[in-house]
């Protein structure tokens, strides 16, 4: 992290007791838009952000389908997902969605990890993983709602899209959005990306996609990439994409509920010891009635002659 | 040390697998501890920067949970519960308060040390399957995201109850003077024995009343 950050929202593992540098906080929130009634399945975008960040994967096996890699990486950060489907009317629809990181307004990658700073969100709305502070535990895979983190087996740190920071930084779309050759994807203000989301719909169901809709799940407090969908009603249909994707109740009760139970259980069992010894005193033993051998007992590390002194 | 007022109570190799265990179970709970507690993230330093402590913890787990076996082989039978145990949990409040007067037919181990060890083979057991099933480097990628899960808060409860237990355990052992000393060299002295656990004394030790041979081990 060569570049100050100063206007961070959330830190991994971080209590809030003491503030964040917060400076900067002013900053807009982004968001990137995908529209997948605009997307051919051409891969650019996939390029593209191999290229931009300097990640070059292992060239995969076709598995029949024509997902390629067959899944997300440690260094494959986005992949477009192809599924088949027969509508009510027997017809054919070839469903296409760029997967990736959905950048949560409520990350569970950031809830779930142990490292401090390793996952850093910023006001922009950008949640990104800091390689350095990784421990590479995994725990961010189980805290994402959307099954995106990857842990690298060279280096055993987590991957995942940045929604290129870098180029936010300085005031570059991600490089996804510049090479995309249909105009599928779209960055800026998060406000300014909804108006847009709002037109689309509006047109995709003047021709007749009903089910048009924006995809921007509430139940992770809403996200900084939001999908236009032909059928926002089924977002499942999309690969899995979670029709109500939130923050399991699980990691909640390990994260936020059992924290602080733990953490009196703690205190309670310290203090209970330390009040029974105060009020109870040294448990010692009478070595009185065996009467002669006291020496050996010191001798052997027995602390019972030091009877009633300790109490 | 001949010594006619000293009784063995615990071997050399149970010591032995006592006191590794419990050097290999500090470094573990302290780095499970840094993990949980963010705010403690300095106690997982015992391990080294906390990438390696990530990699080490597992593997002294193991270590804790084999050894904690080979206890559990050399002390189950005197930790089976018998009827004579209900008597201590009638006098809980006498023996807490330290109140000494009737004998409370204890054997090799008191009812308390009883549950302790039940709860330290259980929980050391759910430590072990669910520590295996979240380990990233080898088989977390094995089971789907929910079960993790369900892995990721069994572990975390298991390693705050088991941690919670053996500070009740180090605290029993500072208390009753002469158990630490006792585990260390494994003698303790007649009156200790007969004090703490009568019936043991009677039924083991008493009988064998020519004893005073310095065997370890
Ligand atoms: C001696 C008993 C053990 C204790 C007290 C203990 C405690 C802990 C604690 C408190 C955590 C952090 C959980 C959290 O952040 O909520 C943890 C993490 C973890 N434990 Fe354990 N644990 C024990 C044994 C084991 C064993 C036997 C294994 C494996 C066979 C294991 C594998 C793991 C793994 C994989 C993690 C996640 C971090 C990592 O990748 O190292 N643990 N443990
Ligand atoms: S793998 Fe890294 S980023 Fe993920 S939870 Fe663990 S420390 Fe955090
Ligand atoms: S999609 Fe997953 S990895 Fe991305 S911000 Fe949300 S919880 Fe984190």
């Amino acid at each position: 992290m060569g570049m100050q950050s100063q206007d961070i929202i959330r830190r991994s593992a971080t209590n809030g007791l003491t503030p964040l540098p917060q400076a900067r906080s002013h900053e807009q929130e982004v968001a990137k838009l995908i529209d997948v009634s605009l997307c051919t399945g051409c891969k650019g975008c996939q390029v593209a952000c191999s290229e931009w960040n300097d990640l070059r994967d292992e060239v995969g096996h076709n598995v029949g389908v024509y997902d390629n890699p067959a899944d997300l990486t440690p260094e494959t950060w986005t992949v477009i997902r192809f599924d088949e489907r027969e509508d009510e009317a027997g017809k054919l629809e070839w469903l296409l969605r760029k997967e990736g990181c959905m950048h949560c307004a409520e990350p569970g990658c950031l809830k779930a990890c142990p490292s401090p700073g390793a996952i850093l969100q910023f006001a922009n709305g950008i949640v990104d993983f800091q390689s350095e502070q990784c421990i590479g535990c995994g725990y961010c895979v189980a805290g994402c709602p959307f099954d995106i983190p990857r842990i690298s087996k060279k280096d055993n740190r987590a991957y995942k899209c940045t929604l290129c920071a870098d180029r936010v930084a300085v005031g570059q779309e991600p490089a996804c959005v510049k090479t995309c050759p249909t105009g599928a994807i779209s960055f800026g203000s998060k406000a300014e990306m909804k108006d847009l989301a709002a037109t689309r719909v509006e047109e995709l169901k003047g021709r007749g996609h009903n089910g048009a809709g924006l995809y921007d799940p509430a139940g992770v407090g809403g996200t900084h990439v939001m999908y236009v969908l032909t059928h926002a009603d089924q977002p499942s249909l999309y690969h899995r994409l979670p029709d109500d994707p939130h923050i399991s109740p699980v990691v909640r009760g390990w994260k936020e509920w059992l924290k602080p139970v733990g953490a009196l259980g703690f205190i309670a069992t310290l203090a209970g010891a330390f009040a029974h010894y105060m009020g109870v005193g040294a448990n010692t033993t009478d070595e009185t009635p065996p009467a002669e051998p006291e020496k050996e007992l010191e001798d052997a590390g027995q602390g019972p002659n030091d009877n009633g002194r300790d109490a | 040390m001949d010594n006619s007022n000293l009784v063995l109570r615990t071997k050399l190799i149970d010591r032995l697998f006592h006191w590794s265990m419990v050097s290999c179970f500090m470094l573990v709970a302290l780095s499970g501890l840094s993990w949980f507690f963010p705010s403690l993230n300095w106690l997982g330093y015992v391990l080294g920067p906390p990438q390696l402590a990530r990699v080490l913890h597992p593997f002294l787990g193991i270590a804790v949970f084999t050894l904690l076996m080979c206890m559990f082989v050399r002390f189950v039978h005197h930790n089976l519960f018998v009827r004579t145990d209900l008597t201590w949990f009638k006098h809980i409040m006498e023996v807490l308060l330290n109140k000494h007067g009737q004998k409370l037919q204890i054997g090799k181990y008191n009812a308390g040390q009883k549950i302790l060890f039940w709860g330290i083979m259980s929980l050391i057991s759910l430590l072990f399957v669910s520590g295996l099933m979240i380990w990233r480097a080898y088989f977390a990628a094995l089971f789907p995201v929910p079960v993790l899960r369900l892995a990721l808060l069994a572990h975390s409860v298991a390693g705050l109850a088991l941690i919670l237990l053996v500070i009740g355990h180090i605290y029993m052992g500072i208390w009753v003077r002469g158990s630490i000393g006792g585990m260390i060299s494994g003698y303790v002295s007649r009156a200790w024995a007969r004090q703490h656990h009568d019936r043991w004394y009677e039924e083991e030790i008493a009988p064998t009343k020519p004893l005073p041979s310095k065997r370890h081990g």
